[in-house]
């Protein structure tokens, strides 16, 4: 059946063949094969999927989002909020503003905490790479797992009632409310592209560099020294995965593509996808901005629970698979 | 009248500001930048995500980084 992406691979084999004049069988043509088959195809789902966001969140305002979310219970909230979270990607420098403004506005802790685990982990570049470079079921996958994990995770909090543990000042602050404005059509398109372009232009470097990296990978390291650290024998290679992506954070474009190269040499699907998680959700600034918030003991049950969530995941996932 | 930079300081705030210095240089308004980084005085302000810009005190955009033109009927207003 031809696939959708059948003139990428047409392009990518003219590249090689007639451009490059390299057989795509070599080592440096499957190089470069690997390179610009994927590159062009990621940016594409990158500004298909950030324009679809980015217009529908014009819808969920984080006002409107509060307003759905405000005194909702335990576990219809949280799957509400985990809902909303793929839609709503945000930067972590908001993280904290965004649960003053929560928690005032009625809307519970552990409801609060779904939301910000899933908007975050589910974010366009996430999900436009995985889909790209591993398949449409992988990046449906990571959605489920996602929001999974952002019921789960809120729930928990929810039910261990650690109020006592947010800093007392987030109850105190007097809240201003903000206005939600209706937009006309056109705006909330134009709203679209704007986030679209920025965000495309913040990564499409991390995009070429990470498939560059990748494509190397995928011409030039044998396979088995993949599967030896990262394969199916190694039991604590999902961990191992989740620790490295930590660090990694705000870099999963560049990081992706790499692991694309590793997993067809090998590394098992769920430990790709509990890597991702890790980067996206489990990211040093964001923990670092959030203490502002949470109290130390708080703070822990939150990477804690989150540390715990991601790598179940994977070895579920590799278990089923 | 005075210009309000909402957020924690990240590169998003600085590209807000740069757009709002320009939108009123172009305009020729005599105005004053204010850079709020604390919290507690973003969340009182109603903001809920950042960057966000404020003019005398009422907060007019959240969440983007708005371009000079779309900065400039805001301070018409004002």
């Amino acid at each position: 059946m031809p696939s959708v992406f059948a003139p990428y691979e047409w392009f990518a084999r003219w590249c090689v063949e007639r451009v490059f004049g390299l057989d795509p069988s070599t080592r440096l043509g499957a190089s470069l094969e690997f390179f610009f088959y994927d590159v062009p195809k990621v940016l594409t789902l990158l500004l298909v999927v950030s324009f679809v966001v980015g217009t529908l969140q014009t819808w969920l305002q984080p006002e409107a989002v509060r307003r759905i979310l405000g005194g909702k219970r335990l576990f219809f909230g949280n799957v509400a909020a985990a809902g909303i979270g793929i839609f709503t990607p945000f930067c972590s420098c908001s993280a904290v503003p965004l649960f003053i403004g929560f928690l005032k506005g009625g809307v519970p802790l552990g409801v609060t905490f779904s939301y910000l685990i899933a908007a975050p982990m589910v974010n366009e570049v996430a999900v436009a790479l995985l889909w790209g470079l591993f398949g449409w079921k992988i990046a449906l996958t990571y959605i489920g797992f996602g929001v999974a994990l952002a019921i789960a995770g809120g729930a928990v909090i929810g039910m261990l009632k650690l109020e006592k543990w947010v800093e007392p000042f987030v109850w105190e602050v007097p809240v201003g409310a903000g206005d939600v404005e209706a937009m006309p059509w056109r705006a909330r398109l134009a709203e679209g592209w704007r986030s679209t372009r920025e965000i495309a232009g913040k990564v499409w470097p991390y995009i070429v560099g990470g498939i560059a990296a990748g494509a190397f990978i995928h011409g030039y390291v044998p396979g088995d020294l993949v599967v030896r650290w990262a394969g199916p024998g190694n039991p604590f290679a999902v961990p191992v995965a989740v620790i490295l992506g930590v660090p990694l954070y705000a870099n999963v474009a560049g990081v992706l593509p790499i692991t694309e190269a590793l997993a067809g040499k090998g590394m098992p699907l769920g430990t790709v996808l509990s890597f991702t998680m890790a980067v996206t959700a489990l990211s040093a600034p964001e923990m670092i901005i959030l203490r502002n918030v949470l109290r130390p003991p708080l703070l822990g049950v939150f990477i804690a629970v989150m540390t715990a969530g991601i790598i179940a995941v994977g070895y579920l996932f590799n278990a089923i698979l | 009248m005075k210009i309000q930079i909402l957020g924690s300081g990240c590169a998003k705030c600085n590209q807000l500001r740069e757009s709002a210095e320009a939108a009123a240089r172009e305009l020729g308004i005599s105005y004053e930048i204010e850079k709020i980084t604390d919290f507690r005085e973003i969340a009182r302000m109603g903001a809920l995500v950042t960057p966000a810009l404020a003019i005398d005190g009422k907060l007019k955009l959240v969440g983007k980084v708005a371009t000079p033109d779309e900065i400039k009927p805001l301070l018409r207003q004002s």
